[in-house]
């Protein structure tokens, strides 16, 4: 079937996109509005003075180059009027024209088909919002379910690398050309992704990614999922916006609470506050899903007990106190207790993280 | 009427063997000297004439010529005046050629006639001593360090008149008697001014007696110069060999006041030094750093702001124990057996996982890891955080002393060298990977341990080694013949960076 799955309206639309993205970007927090008009409305809101130049040049749009142009970045464009289109995201009031994917559109339409779950947080989170965003990823992955997020540093990556910890596919939503990593340093998860998830934009290949395209990406993020999980955000964090845009849609929304001093737990406190589901593990996420113990997540292979020293300064880093402090608590001397750390750590129950801090790996 | 002194040119670090002719014949009285030598032996004419006027001394007529021999030899600096001045008189038959016969000659003249400290003495004694030379004359202050070079008459003078009289018969000047030097007078600062710091001191030790290399990471102010400081302190002192070539590397650098060395350097140069300030390098080649650092300690405080091109520089020092600076078309061997200390913020404000207080931009801070992560750290045994002690700590009494730790140190070492003995190395942290193979005897579950650390991807394969490595040092520490589990898990603890694994995250 060589039947193209994007059809020349669609495509007219995602070009047009990439043409006024100069124009959009002056469009401030109106953009999820203005990307819920027409063709030729958008154009009058914002063409100005190029509105004329526009119209003429979207009439002599070509669709075949658009489609070669995907072709040579690996990409396939599918649009809304594809029936495969994820049924989700038709519920946006702006569903995005075109989708581009790579990776294989029919693992993407696989994995967004079940119940997707968005993990989404702060680029510059602590460890423990790092351990926890990997952890739901692991448990999420493992229990059959796909994540979602945005591939940026920090929560976002964090939860990409927990699924495919698990194994599981999982779907990297990029503001524009989804055939490169951004940021570029993500690379390797990039990569990985595309091997055995999906990375999926809006925009199509050879789009430079500006600041409208943020918040754009982020309504598809929620689109996609059936709940969206924020584990860390400050007051101005776009994982805010994912959040809201989650609960316009009537999707559920969870968060991770945190310390109540911490400035990147602001926004999750906000979210619980309003009545989003408190999430301290994946089986909260099913529960919120699948009604309470509709599903439940695959146990993770029992960990073995440990010995009562080792367990005491598991204990003591996982509730905070810094390494010292710890082998205090403890009652171990230096030596002993940077033995018992390597013990932890080859037990995969405690990771480094910089400074020479440990955090427990949930 | 011709004549012939011995001296010696400093080429790098050896002594090299000259020979001063002068020549003087009837002409028109002129002052030639060839043989390759810089500025300074050009000038050394206007110094010997007058330092040869005002010993009251007659300056011969004629056409003088000196050469220096050999002459493909390039000759540097003043330290060529006195044979200069000897070879002139003799020519002229003010002092008896006789006397110059296996005597060497050494030093600057000032205009006066008095031979001036001139660095080197060590290296030219030993020079003399391995050319048959029975005697050498040498600055008045040079004497106690030449006459550390054992069967070899060192004639320590003042000034040329002293020198001529000695040539003629004379006895030679007692010589000066050993004055405390600043070097062997002041201690190294001792361990016992530490409060807390539990896991930095038992890495320390542990570098001490493996010679392992060291990174102390840690917040401004938590005492990683501190600790750097006090490694000295708990290190073996130099043997006499060891003592030897490090008083004769500091002196031809110029930085010795005299007599024999007998602490372990320290060397902490600035983080803006040059790749051949730190490595050795310059026209003629000069010790850098790391040779200034032979048998001692190299501090290098806030890594990431070295340039990277001085860092990489370290590779080949760091891995051989010396270097070798190509200049045209000679090649110079220095040594750089050193202990490589390194300390270095968390990032570039100082405050990264200490608390919120870090005000990095992730450039920033990746910049600064980028610059951590390099080749050079990979070549580290002991990674250590250093962090602020708590209060407590600080009003405790000292938990240990240099001295109890230094004989602690002094068994392990003891230990390593009769397990190592023939295999060319002195302690575990010379061991290259074959010796790592063969000569650490790493007990089964230690060897599990091991295996499960490289699966999990904590490890690289050199890192592994460099983990044996300490273990074998943690053994010998607590006079273990074979490595256990213990040694090994604690040995990884002190070794760590953020796993290999976790390099998806971005």
């Amino acid at each position: 079937m060589s039947e193209p799955r994007a059809c020349p309206g669609c495509l007219a639309r995602a070009w047009l996109l990439a043409r006024l993205a100069g124009h959009l970007d002056r469009a401030g927090n109106r953009i999820v509005a203005l990307l819920g008009l027409g063709d030729g409305e958008l154009i009058a809101a914002v063409g100005g003075r190029e509105a004329d130049d526009l119209r003429a040049e979207l009439g002599c749009f070509d669709p075949d180059r658009a489609r070669a142009g995907c072709a040579a970045a690996a990409l396939e464009p599918m649009c809304r009027c594809d029936p495969a289109y994820p049924e989700r995201l038709r519920g946006l009031g702006s569903p995005p024209a075109v989708l581009h994917v790579g990776g294989g559109l029919d693992r993407f339409c696989a994995s967004v088909a079940d119940q997707p779950v968005a993990i989404v947080g702060a680029r510059r989170a602590s460890p423990y919002g790092l351990e926890v965003a990997r952890s739901l990823g692991r448990g999420l992955g493992a229990a059959g379910l796909t994540v979602v997020s945005g591939m940026a540093a920090g929560i976002d990556a964090a939860a990409h690398v927990g699924a495919l910890d698990a194994g599981a596919a999982t779907i990297a939503v990029l503001p524009a050309r989804p055939e490169r990593a951004y940021p570029a340093r993500a690379r390797a998860l990039h990569r990985r992704i595309r091997e055995v998830g999906a990375v999926v934009s809006e925009l199509g290949p050879g789009v430079a990614p500006r600041r409208w395209m943020f918040p754009a990406r982020n309504r598809i993020i929620a689109g996609l999922s059936a709940m969206t999980v924020v584990v860390a955000a400050g007051r101005s964090s776009g994982a805010l916006l994912t959040a809201r845009a989650a609960a316009d849609l009537d999707r559920a929304v969870g968060a991770v609470p945190g310390p109540v001093t911490a400035p990147l737990a602001w926004g999750p406190h906000e979210l619980l506050r309003s009545g989003a589901h408190l999430i301290a593990g994946p089986d909260d996420v099913l529960d919120a899903l699948f009604g309470v113990g509709g599903r439940s997540s695959v146990a993770p292979a029992a960990r073995p007990a440990l010995e009562p020293g080792l367990q005491r300064l598991l204990d003591a880093l996982a509730d905070g106190h810094g390494t010292m402090e710890s082998f205090a608590i403890a009652g171990l001397g230096p030596d002993r207790g940077l033995t018992a750390l390597a013990v932890l750590e080859l037990a995969g129950r405690i990771r480094r993280q910089a400074g020479g801090r440990f955090s427990a790996v949930p | 009427m011709l004549a012939r002194v011995a001296t010696f040119a400093i080429d790098g670090i050896q002594p090299r063997q000259v020979w001063v002719e002068a020549d003087i014949r009837s002409g028109l009285p002129a002052f030639t000297i060839v043989g390759l030598g810089d500025t300074a032996v050009r000038e050394s004419r206007d110094r010997i004439r007058s330092a040869i006027l005002n010993s009251g001394f007659k300056f011969p007529d004629g056409r003088i010529t000196a050469n220096l021999a050999p002459a493909f030899l390039r000759k540097a600096g003043p330290g060529f005046d006195a044979a200069l001045a000897l070879a002139l008189l003799a020519a002229s038959g003010q002092v008896p050629s006789a006397g110059l016969d296996g005597c060497a000659v050494f030093g600057e003249l000032s205009l006066g006639g008095e031979l001036r400290d001139s660095p080197g003495a060590l290296a030219v004694a030993e020079g003399a001593r391995r050319c048959g030379c029975a005697r050498l004359i040498v600055p008045r202050q040079r004497g106690r360090e030449a006459a550390l070079v054992e069967r070899l008459e060192i004639i320590a003078v003042h000034c040329l008149r002293d020198a001529a009289g000695v040539l003629e018969g004379a006895d030679p000047p007692p010589l000066p008697s050993p004055r405390a030097s600043r070097w062997t007078a002041a201690p190294p600062p001792d361990l016992a001014d530490i409060r807390g710091h539990e896991v930095p001191l038992l890495a320390l030790e542990i570098a001490a007696a493996g010679a392992h290399n060291l990174l102390l990471e840690g917040a401004p102010g938590t005492g990683k110069t501190m600790l750097a400081r006090r490694l000295p302190s708990i290190l073996p002192p130099l043997t006499r060999t060891e003592a030897i070539e490090v008083t004769r590397i500091h002196s031809v650098a110029g930085m010795h006041a005299g007599g024999l060395i007998t602490v372990r350097p320290f060397r902490a140069p600035h983080h803006t030094i040059s790749p051949a300030g730190l490595a050795g390098g310059g026209n003629p080649p000069r010790p850098g750093e790391a040779t200034l650092a032979h048998h001692g300690v190299l501090f290098l405080d806030e890594l990431s702001e070295f340039q990277r091109s001085s860092l990489d520089a370290l590779r080949q020092p760091l891995e051989d124990g010396s270097v070798t600076i190509v200049r045209g078309q000679r090649a110079l061997r220095f040594p750089t057996a050193f202990m490589l200390v390194a300390a270095t913020n968390p990032c570039p404000c100082g405050f990264a996982g200490v608390d919120d207080r870090c005000s990095c931009a992730d450039v920033d801070l990746r910049r600064h890891r980028r610059r951590l992560s390099g080749p050079l750290l990979d070549r580290l045994d002991l990674l250590v955080d250093v962090r602020r002690p708590g209060d407590r700590d600080l009003r405790e009494p000292p938990r240990c002393s240099s001295k109890q730790v230094l004989a602690r140190v002094a068994e392990a070492r003891e230990r390593q060298q009769r397990r190592l003995a023939g295999s060319g190395a002195r302690c575990n942290g010379e061991l290259d990977v074959r010796l790592v193979r063969r000569r650490v005897g790493l007990d089964e579950a230690a060897e599990n341990e091991l295996g499960r650390a490289y699966a999990i991807g904590l490890l690289s394969p050199r890192g592994r080694d460099r983990v044996i490595r300490v273990a074998r040092t943690i053994a010998d520490l607590a006079g273990r013949e074979r490595v256990g589990r213990d040694d090994v898990l604690l040995a990884l603890s002190l070794r760590q960076r953020t796993p290999v694994e976790t390099a998806l995250l971005p």
